[in-house]
């Protein structure tokens, strides 16, 4: 009995150091480390606690949280708003969908968004805009990520409905969103109207959907043994990367104005969409490229050798290596272009942040209260920020990105 | 000795001369295999031994020369290359599987997608061939995963799945440890008596002696010496078979 208990005893794992250990470890493991734990210690805690109390004390939120439609959805008519929670829903039930089927991230994901829709249909303040009516509707969004992840799971449903039904939703809700000329119940709204985060949402996601495929294209095309192709795509890419995205939205919004005869105007924010689109565009194909030369020689030379065709050695084995091999680059390409889509305030697009700042140009006593907006927008910037870095590394993960290779 | 060998030629080189650039690679290399032969190319490093088994598949072109595999004559006509590889395995030095997929869809891979299979059937074949090399139950892992030997004998499977008349193996065992050396012999060996034909680049003088119709003796792009195992091992012509074969077998 004692020798086992011996044995057992020696092969316990290292435990994990208690808190005093790291504290000693890592704040006073030299006279060095002390004395900088001694003079950082106090102003941290002093920048900490002010901060804290200033939030909870000091700061004004009502300028945050008396307007949460119009930081949504801008000036879209009030009346109207009912289609951008269709919309809205038609994607929260793809997602739910998606969870069903494919499990793993989406769950996560569809989890947080149940659990922020469940939060803010309980929350137990009184808010105008939070009415009996907007709390059922976000309870309901509840339900439906359910009822889609209960669809998903049926058996004869497969991937490939799934992705069908991804690439219908946008195109429903944006019909949706924009309504038809001389439509009773669906009037036209001018995307002049829309705004807040639905707009930064509609140039993020668009601009990423859009511009990756591009973006293989056009990575494709640099590398073609076509001259033609290639000096298209290379133009293409280098003149994009040398001009800053400001300018390339100026260009679009003005002079393709210009050019284009004015029965045939395209709306303006389909034109930021397009500027934001090929310069994502640009990018993600420098990005690819570099992939496609990472994959070995030997990897095509095998894929010929069973008598793939071109198309099919690229389809199966060179552009999947590749596009593993880069896809850090490429989210991280993707989380710019989430921030970058702030510009389009420039050519006078009220997205997410330029809504902030028409509330604070609204009223002088809003001009006081710059920094809670501007911190408010930039907290919610962070969150899916990170968000989209978290899901690269859980993507990363499942796809084996360094362990396969 | 195999004797499976017939009369009917499936590969025929006449006077084939490849470039790189200005560098003469191969400078008119005449072959007949016949099927179910195996053959065995053996040479210095940088004889053209490698340059010559993939001009058989056009994983490189030849510049003159006639080469005709299977009865279809290698030309600049796309479907004849697609056609010749689905006729001809390839197994190469460095494996060269597909990392990115499991054993099992490295396999199944080509014969859905090339030779239009249904799913379940490719899947059949693949597992009859990997039970055939010895590691069925690697079916689902990752090539990354495998030993060298595991995964060239995964290749061998891959190519065979293509169910190929001729088989093409360039250094197969170069790569490996010694210890994994011997189960990819096991396996080509065992192809060679089921009477594939092969065209085999290696410096495994065992393996000749057990299973080679015909051996070759490449130097500086040429075929300097030709014969049967027994010719080549006891009665070299050349000074230059002589001096290669005596420095490969001391070890
Ligand atoms: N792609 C290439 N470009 C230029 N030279 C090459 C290329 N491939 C092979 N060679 C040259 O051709 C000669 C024969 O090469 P190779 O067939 O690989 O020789 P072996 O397989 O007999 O070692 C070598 O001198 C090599 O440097
Ligand atoms: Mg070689």
């Amino acid at each position: 009995m004692a020798a086992t208990e011996v044995v057992q005893e020696t092969k316990r794992p290292p435990q994990p150091p208690g808190l005093l250990k790291w504290i000693r470890d890592n704040l006073f493991s030299s006279w060095g480390n002390t004395l900088l734990t001694i003079v950082l210690l106090p102003i941290t805690v002093f920048i900490l606690f002010s901060s804290i109390r200033w939030m909870f004390v000091g700061a004004d939120w009502r300028v945050v949280t008396q307007f949460p439609l119009l930081y949504t959805v801008g000036q879209y008519p009030r009346d109207e708003i009912w289609r951008v929670g269709i919309g809205l829903s038609l994607i929260i039930f793809m997602l739910g969908a998606s969870w069903g089927k494919w499990g793993g991230l989406l769950r996560s994901i569809s989890i947080a968004f149940s659990i922020v829709f469940g939060v803010f249909a309980l929350l137990p303040v009184q808010h105008p805009e939070l009415d009996l009516g907007m709390r059922l509707y976000l309870g309901a969004n509840v339900l439906l990520i359910l009822v889609g992840y209960w669809i998903g799971r049926i058996q004869y449903l497969k991937g490939g409905h799934i992705v069908i039904g991804w690439s219908i939703t946008p195109i429903l809700a944006i019909l949706f969103l924009s309504g038809f000329e001389n439509s009773s119940t669906l009037p036209a709204v001018g995307t002049t109207l829309w705004g807040g985060l639905l707009v930064t949402f509609l140039l993020a996601a668009g601009g990423i959907v859009l511009s990756f495929p591009i973006g293989i294209a056009l990575a494709l095309g640099r590398r073609s043994s076509l001259p033609v192709v290639s000096a298209f795509s290379t133009i293409f890419i280098e003149a994009i990367r040398g001009v800053p995205l400001i300018t390339i939205l100026f260009m679009f919004s003005i002079i393709l104005a210009l050019f284009l005869p004015s029965e045939s105007r395209i709306d303006r924010l389909v034109r930021s969409l397009m500027a934001v689109t090929f310069f994502s565009a640009a990018y993600s194909a420098e990005n690819v490229r570099g992939g496609l030369q990472a994959v070995p020689h030997g990897q095509i030379e095998a894929a010929k050798a069973v008598g793939m065709s071109n198309f099919q050695t690229m389809l199966f084995i060179t552009m999947p290596q590749a596009l593993r091999a880069v896809l850090p680059a490429i989210v991280g390409q993707f989380i710019s272009l989430f921030k970058d889509t702030t510009l389009v305030v420039i050519v006078g697009i009220n997205d997410f942040l330029g809504i902030g700042r028409s509330i604070i140009n609204s009223d002088p006593e809003f001009m006081q209260l710059q920094v809670e907006v501007y911190l408010f927008i930039a907290v919610v910037y962070w969150i899916f920020c990170y968000l989209m870095s978290l899901a690269s590394r859980r993507l990363e993960a499942a796809m084996g990105v360094s362990s396969r290779l | 000795m195999t004797e499976t060998t017939t009369n009917e030629v499936i590969i025929s080189c006449k006077g084939v001369h490849k470039w790189f650039g200005d560098f003469h690679a191969l400078r008119g290399i005449d072959m007949d295999v016949h099927k179910g032969e195996v053959i065995v190319i053996f040479g210095p490093s940088g004889s053209g031994k490698s340059t010559f088994i993939r001009t058989l598949n056009r994983l490189e072109e030849h510049q003159e020369g006639d080469i005709i595999v299977d009865g279809i004559e290698l030309s600049h006509d796309v479907r004849n290359i697609e056609k010749i590889r689905t006729e001809t395995g390839m197994v190469f030095q460095q494996f060269n599987l597909f990392p990115h997929l499991s054993v099992l869809k490295n396999i199944t891979l080509a014969p859905i997608w090339v030779r239009k299979w249904p799913k379940d059937k490719a899947e059949k074949v693949a597992m009859e061939l990997l039970e055939r090399v010895g590691i069925p139950e690697q079916a689902q892992k990752f090539p990354g995963n495998l030993s060298g030997g595991q995964q060239q004998r995964v290749a061998i499977a891959r190519a065979l799945a293509m169910q190929p008349q001729i088989m093409l193996f360039d250094e197969p065992t170069s790569a490996l440890d010694p210890e994994m050396i011997k189960e990819v012999l096991d396996v080509m060996v065992e192809l060679a008596q089921s009477g594939m034909t092969m065209l085999v680049v290696t410096h495994e003088m065992g393996f000749a002696r057990a299973v080679a119709d015909r051996m070759y003796f490449f130097d500086e792009g040429l075929i300097v010496e030709s014969g049967t195992p027994h010719d080549i091992f006891h009665n070299p012509q050349e000074d230059r078979t002589k001096l290669f074969l005596s420095q490969i077998l001391q070890h």
